[in-house]
């Protein structure tokens, strides 16, 4: 498996080849430790705009981390990470070119939700009317003079993605802007996301679901134990590591078995008459079947095994990362 | 002329960073409240030392006699301002460690990475607002404490030194809250600030006080929250003091502005 991360490193420059736009961060050998533990471990990236980077990896991988580097917030050990060439620091209004949603219900519990947008505004030079903008478009108009303290988690992501449109920037960080949320929130967040990357925006979005990504994101930065494992497109990814099958219903279980086995593929029983294919793709199949008379009820790819894949390829650098690191693919 | 585009900007970007942390603090109700409960304490025990002075005047010898005749300004603010601080404490440390136990804290310091300014900035609203609200306090128990002792001894503004220590509580009470936020900022943890204020201004001066002899008059005064600072809201004729009045000052002026400073070293340097 290390040997396999080694080649979606090495295919990186393929991938960078068909995004031609400069990038909206560059992450460059970035390191962190807190005490002995290495949280950010010789990380390098980069997000482009104009679409969504997933930014995947499980929970203690780093995502957080990495992203208050580049924010500022932590200080790197080794490293830069650049936002439009520029070290987040050394920009002049942050958040009219970098929103971040960085933690839910950051928000002080005493104080509305206008208020906390105003504040931010007036750091920036941003007027009042953007304030009533932003709250308008994540739909909390009826509450902002609320005070936050009562506000479901939900409602409180919305209050940190208006921090984040605040400024009308140009790039995003989101860090797992979906967790707890119900399922109307998780497609509004989804859509969202997709809207700002096609209105040119670099979205960087952090989390720990490999599905939830999948559907999201068109990019994907993966990363175990602080280190980075896979940096390619989402398709890339999904052909790569997640083992494609196909699910075949037919009564002539012991025909189909031959042709697919004939032709280098590999057939299991799922249930009566139903039939798992792997190694051959669903066109195959039928133009196997078809000239042999055997008929087919169903046929259809399955893609239900990427959040396997997707465990199975951070396990492996969280068992081997930290105590015997594999230098050799350096 | 670079050089200036760059003050000018500065500046307004610094202008920009204290409208927004006066919105912060006129936004959370502990803000008044924690002045309201100032305001109550202060005069209410203004109220109940001149009260008591004045009760039993006759039954006192007539060395006390002597020297409450010769500052009664001082009995009349020191003991409000002395209760009414600890509210201040609860308010300073609020402001900087507040915004680490919500994670508000990270916002401020995105929409600002240069991060002194935002210090600097709440040290200023905190101050010019604590300042207006010791004044209308400071003549509030003026008014009140030199009425109660009136049948005993005649205070106005007009005597000398009385206006300088009236007008001297809204001085004081501002140096008390940039300490509480000093302390806030280093510590980041609502609680622990909360203890470790009251400790500096409750405790270390009296412990300081136990030195034998001439040190622990000095160290008393000298110590951090120790008696100079209220030194400001006396006659100053009190001949045991180490220090005059505007030294006192100073003394409480140095010691907020250097815990400032190491507040500002730390939220450069630290993760945030």
């Amino acid at each position: 498996m290390v040997g396999t991360a080694a080649a979606a490193i090495g295919d990186r420059n393929d991938v960078d080849m068909t995004h031609a736009a400069p990038p909206s961060i560059e992450v460059d050998g970035l390191r962190k430790r807190y005490g002995r533990k290495v949280a950010v471990d010789d990380l390098s990236f980069t997000v482009r705009p104009g679409s969504v980077t997933g930014f995947l990896g499980p929970n203690g991988a780093g995502k957080s981390t990495t992203m208050r580097l580049i924010l500022g917030l932590d200080h790197a050990n080794a490293g830069t990470a650049l936002i439009g060439g520029r070290p987040y620091r050394e920009l002049r209004r942050p958040l009219c070119t970098v929103g971040a949603l960085l933690e839910a219900k950051a928000v002080h519990k005493g104080r509305s939700a206008y208020h906390h947008l105003l504040w931010l505004a007036q750091t920036q030079g941003i007027g009042e009317g953007r304030v009533r903008q932003v709250i308008d478009q994540v739909g909390l108009a009826d509450v902002a003079h609320r005070r936050t303290g009562g506000f479901s988690l939900g409602m409180g992501q919305r209050v940190g993605i208006a921090a984040a449109l605040l400024g009308d920037p140009q790039v995003l960080l989101l860090d797992e802007p979906v967790n707890g949320l119900d399922p109307e929130g998780v497609l509004w967040i989804r859509n969202l996301l997709k809207d700002l990357a096609a209105q040119g925006r670099a979205v960087l979005v952090s989390s720990h679901l490999m599905n939830e990504m999948a559907v999201t994101a068109d990019h994907l930065v993966v990363i175990g134990r602080g280190r980075l494992i896979s940096d390619c497109s989402t398709g890339e990814f999904i052909r790569r590591y997640a083992a494609a099958t196909v699910r075949v219903r037919t009564r002539d279980g012991r025909r189909l078995a031959e042709l697919v086995v004939g032709d280098g593929g590999e057939i299991s029983g799922e249930a009566e008459g139903a039939y798992i294919v792997s190694g051959l793709d669903a066109d195959r199949i039928a133009e196997l079947a078809s000239p042999a008379g055997v008929v087919l009820h169903e046929l259809s790819p399955q893609h239900g095994s990427l959040e396997a894949a997707f465990m199975e390829l951070t396990r492996e650098s969280v068992e081997y990362g930290g105590t015997a690191p594999d230098r050799s693919r350096a | 002329m670079t050089t200036m585009q760059i003050t000018g900007s500065a500046a307004a970007a610094f202008g920009r960073t204290l409208r927004a942390e006066w919105t912060k603090l006129r936004s959370v109700r502990s803000t008044i409240w924690s002045l309201v409960i100032m305001a109550v304490v202060t005069v209410g025990f203004t109220a109940i030392a001149t009260g008591f002075y004045a009760g039993s005047w006759d039954s006192m010898d007539a060395a006390d006699q002597a020297r409450l005749l010769s500052d009664p300004i001082g009995l009349i603010l020191q003991p409000g301002a002395y209760y009414g601080q600890i509210a201040l404490c609860v308010l300073g440390v609020m402001v900087v460690a507040g915004e680490y136990s919500t994670g508000t804290i990270s916002a401020s310091l995105l929409a600002v990475p240069a991060r002194t300014p935002v210090l600097a900035a709440k040290a200023a609203v905190l101050a010019a607002v604590v300042f207006v609200a010791g004044e209308v306090i400071a003549f509030a128990s003026f008014l009140l404490g030199s009425g109660i002792v009136s049948r005993r001894v005649d205070v106005s503004l007009d005597q000398p030194g009385v206006l300088r220590a009236v007008l001297g509580l809204g001085l004081y009470l501002p140096t008390v809250a940039l300490l509480a936020l000093a302390v806030g900022a280093i510590i980041r943890h609502v609680a622990g600030a909360i203890t470790a204020v009251l400790a500096i201004v409750v405790v270390l001066p009296s412990l300081a006080s136990l030195l034998p002899g001439d040190a622990g008059r000095y160290a008393s005064t000298l110590a951090p929250g120790g008696s100079a600072g209220p030194l400001l809201l006396s006659s100053g004729t009190n001949p045991d003091a180490v220090l005059t009045p505007w030294q006192g000052f100073a003394v409480a002026c140095a010691w907020s502005i250097a815990l400032l400073a190491v507040a500002a070293m730390l939220l450069r340097r630290r993760d945030a």
